[in-house]
């Protein structure tokens, strides 16, 4: 059945569309036109009326234009017809229509109010020492890198030096090899081609257990140390508790008035007479405990309380276990310490050092290739060391660590070039990085 | 989470202490609920009368992690991002550690292509007793052709493995959605130009999608709440890694923001966070290996601060051994016990020609020994010695482990040198050397000091068992 409209009906019902003509459209007379296939009750002036099927009356203003000789569909000439555009929006809606806008905010956290303590390392001229410079640590008042507050200090690191040839890991140990006999070249190698910061200097020789020298003879090797770079360097023993209170004694004497860092003072050894020969020849105490932030307050109250040790003179080690090997509890130990500062808990209100060379003991940095037969190849080692060494300490440094005491000179460059990036003070080229998807590497 | 404590969450249950759960009562069950230890699904009748249905809901929405967890991938392989509750993890714990993609591009070889996915699929290293493993591959369409990517879409969804598809332009994504149906890739990424479109694909597919907007927060967060809104329930943000100066500060700074407006309650930033460590290859580093160093390093300081989910290049070891331990470090729950039970162990099958050893009951001592033995097929005794869940080297500077502890480990395993073994030796960590003497007096038994290291117990065996009489 077919239902008839007349032109005038149609004409109409554009006005009632809000369609004005049909481009390229031209009717003379009053043409009766038969619209055919539209099944049974199509009525399109309901359908307008209704305000829907919009696409099914395109579709007869399709066929009406085609009916006139006006090609519609593909192919069509551009800007004929309406008719094309009008059949493609055809059923969904789009569900995103319109960005809504939204603003981002950020709040300081007020809580953070307390500062860690700031600590100097080594005495130039103007404080009475021969250090070419003075380095200083702590003074945050955010955690790491956080923007609440800028850290004011950046990370140091210090290189170890050894007052015996010992063994090395051989990705470190190429390294040093011909130095390894005289500390005093080996303090000046790290301090110009390696850029330490400071130096470690560690009287392992001392151990009875290895060689038992004097506490004598061994501080004539910091003497050496002194002399041989002018930058702060920090003083270790061998780890004998019962040698290191005389060992550290005798050293912190020799060194008077070079403000060293004295490592270290622990709850397993004679503190109080490491404390007092800090005090009594101008240096700094190392207050190392083993991954127990209770213990490291107790030492700590210990230190000032019983030992009168000034709070600029404070620097804390609460051990650092390798990636792998247990970095888990040494991180969470030095965040929760940093926070636990942070928020106001003055016993643990001070800088702290890690060190980061344990990262070698980890199997991963120095094993030729995997024990487990079924672990993926580990590839070269002379590559998986230096970033063993560089991963265990960057993430302490996240964690809140100030000083790191290192050994392999890449892991060194590494490491001082990531913190300072996130520190803020390396300038570099920006990298446009929108287009990352299509980079060649 | 909205609530922190077992009595807010008891308050929901059905308070009958049926035990159907496991525990003996609901407030037992409140506080794993609250630790997320457990799951209302436990909890039958909570499920499955109707009578709760409203209280479920209500706890559900209560229990909700702040920040929104995403799955991406199908089958035993998939993988969930976010759905953290803390800034610091010793607060509770981190969920749902860093997934590592790597990426292949629409242009590779189709050898070279499949050869690299089955590599990113099969790596594999051992810790504590499992394995760690990569998480999937990151597809970039280098060609920007619909068909191109399809392709490589094709031969990467065999492998089976999640997948993020990257491409801005709607015309390639679409082709990869066709030809990887059912397979939930990420999708990256819809930004300012593009948003409308992806969008609609992300809809109209069901997919996850990353929104990315390069240290603009308010734009991200714009294209964040307009898709949420639209009713796209998985977002990831990608705020931009830039991978060098300034930039990269900011991109830090940006991540730290992201995740503590979200941890605080701004539900409309409240999502997983994407880093691309892979921009460390933009950065003009000519040499490989530091290349390669600088993307190690800007992964383990985006899984530190709350990268969810990361694309990176490098497959040589050197550089995902560390990216993966560095995100189990950040993700190993801190509130698990980290000793094992102090005890005389059997490795394989001894017997009492078999060697004895002792270690530390820290678990990661305890179980790197006991691996590196039984994966050598190596019989024998090892005990672990209770020195507070401390290391050998530690637990020997710090007096946890002496002759004493030793002895006492030993009766207390009930374990006797002289009727249970046929040699009275005892071969001890090479980190304890110091404690021979003493140990030999106490035990009264030959010490051996063994390597330093326990991966090179079979060497060490080889030379040394059976000991010389």
């Amino acid at each position: 059945m077919a239902k008839k409209a007349k032109l005038s009906e149609m004409t109409d019902m554009f006005k009632d569309m809000d369609i004005l003509s049909l481009e390229g459209v031209t009717i003379e007379g009053d043409v009766e036109i038969e619209l055919n296939g539209l099944g049974g009750g199509f009525d399109p002036m309901l359908a307008a009326l209704l305000g829907q099927e919009n696409a099914v009356l395109a579709q007869h203003f399709a066929r009406l234009a085609s009916m006139f000789g006006v090609p519609v569909g593909i192919g069509a000439p551009a800007g004929v017809p309406a008719a094309a555009p009008a059949v493609s929006p055809a059923l969904a809606a789009p569900k995103l229509k319109d960005l809504i806008p939204a603003k981002f905010d950020f709040e300081n956290i007020a809580e953070w109010a307390n500062q860690i303590q700031e600590v100097p390392i080594g005495n130039t001229s103007a404080d009475g020492g021969s250090r070419g410079k003075r380095v200083m640590l702590g003074g945050e008042k955010a955690l790491p890198f956080f923007p609440d507050a800028v850290m004011p200090n950046r990370n140091q690191v210090t290189i170890d030096v050894f007052d015996m040839r010992i063994g090395l890991a051989k990705a470190v140990k190429v390294n040093y090899d011909e130095v390894m006999d005289s500390p005093g070249e080996w303090a000046k190698k790290n301090v110009e081609k390696f850029n330490a910061d400071m130096i470690t200097i560690h009287l392992i020789s001392t151990d009875p257990l290895i060689k038992d020298t004097p506490a004598k003879e061994a501080a004539k090797t910091v003497e050496e140390v002194l002399q041989a770079v002018d930058v702060p360097i920090a003083i270790g023993g061998s780890g004998n508790p019962q040698k290191d209170p005389e060992v550290l004694a005798k050293a912190a004497e020799v060194a008077e008035g070079e403000r060293c860092l004295i490592a270290s003072a622990s709850l397993n050894l004679d503190y109080a007479k490491i404390a007092e020969a800090a005090l009594k020849y101008d240096h700094d105490v190392l207050s190392w405990t083993q991954l127990d932030m209770n213990s490291q307050k107790e030492l700590n109250r210990k230190l000032m309380k019983q030992c009168n040790v000034p709070r600029d003179r404070i620097i804390m080690d609460p051990t650092t276990a390798a990636l792998g090997y247990g970095l888990d509890y040494a991180y969470t130990n030095m965040e929760r310490i940093r926070l636990a500062a942070l928020m106001g808990d003055d016993e643990l209100t001070f800088p702290m050092s890690s060190g980061t060379t344990n990262a070698w003991g980890a199997r991963e940095s120095w094993m030729v290739s995997s024990p487990l037969k079924e672990d993926s190849d580990w590839g070269p080692r002379e590559y998986r060391g230096p970033i063993w060494e560089i991963i265990t300490g960057l993430s302490l440094a996240i964690a809140g660590n100030d000083l790191f005491m290192m050994m392999h000179p890449t892991s060194v460059a590494v490491l001082k070039q990531i913190t300072q990036t996130l520190f803020g003070s390396i300038e570099a080229e920006p990298v446009d990085i929108a287009n990352w998807i299509g980079a060649e590497v | 989470m909205k609530i922190n404590s077992p009595l807010e969450a008891y308050k929901y249950l059905p308070q009958t202490n049926c035990g159907e759960c496991g525990e003996a009562t609901c407030m037992a069950f409140a506080s794993k609920l609250i630790d997320r230890s457990g799951k209302t699904t436990d909890c039958s009748p909570l499920i499955k009368e109707k009578k709760f249905a409203k209280k479920l809901a209500e706890l559900d929405r209560l229990l909700a992690p702040e920040i929104k967890e995403v799955e991406v991938g199908v089958g035993e392989r998939a993988v969930k991002i976010g759905g953290d509750d803390v800034l610091y993890r010793h607060k509770l714990t981190f969920f749902n550690k860093t997934k590592m993609f790597f990426d292949v591009t629409d242009t590779m070889e189709e050898a070279a292509l499949v050869e690299r996915v089955k590599n990113i699929a099969n790596f594999k290293k051992f810790y504590v007793g499992r394995h760690l493993l990569l998480d999937g591959v990151a597809i970039r369409s280098v060609s920007n052709d619909p068909a191109k990517f399809a392709a490589a879409v094709k031969k990467v969804a065999e492998v089976g493995i999640p997948m993020i598809f990257c491409s801005f332009n709607p015309e390639v994504l679409k082709a990869g959605l066709e030809a990887a149906k059912d397979a939930n890739p990420l999708l990256y990424a819809a930004n300012k130009d593009n948003w409308k479109e992806i969008g609609e694909l992300a809809l109209e597919y069901n997919v996850p999608v990353v929104v990315s907007a390069v240290n603009d927060l308010d734009a991200l967060k714009t294209l964040a709440k307009t898709f949420a809104e639209a009713g796209i329930k998985n977002i990831v943000l990608d705020p931009g890694t830039c991978p060098t100066g300034k930039g990269m500060k900011e991109s830090f700074s940006n991540f730290l923001k992201i995740r503590r407006a979200g941890i605080m309650g701004d539900t409309e930033i409240a999502y997983p966070i994407m880093a691309l460590p892979f921009t460390a290859w933009m950065a003009g580093i000519s040499d490989p290996v530091s290349a390669s160093y600088w993307e190690t390093a800007m992964a383990a300081v985006f899984t530190i601060r709350y990268g969810d989910i990361m694309i990176l290049h490098s497959m040589e070891p050197y550089a995902t051994i560390p990216e993966v331990h560095m995100a189990e470090t950040i993700y190993t729950d801190p509130r698990t016990p980290v000793a094992v039970d102090s005890k005389m162990y059997k490795v394989g099958n001894p017997t009492a020609d078999s060697p004895v050893l002792f270690t530390t009951n820290f678990a990661l001592t305890y179980y790197t020994v006991e691996s590196d033995l039984s994966s050598n097929g190596i019989d024998c005794w090892l005990l672990a010695v209770n020195t507070d869940g401390i290391g050998v080297e530690a637990s020997v500077a710090g007096g946890q482990l002496t002759a004493d502890k030793v002895k006492d480990a030993f009766d207390k395993s009930g374990f006797d040198l002289k009727k249970d073994v046929t040699h009275n030796t005892v071969i001890t960590p090479g980190l304890a050397a110091r404690l021979q003497g003493d140990l030999e007096d106490k035990l009264s038994a030959n010490i051996l000091v063994g390597p330093m290291d326990s991966g090179r117990l079979p060497g060490f065996m080889e030379k040394n068992w059976p000991p010389k009489k």
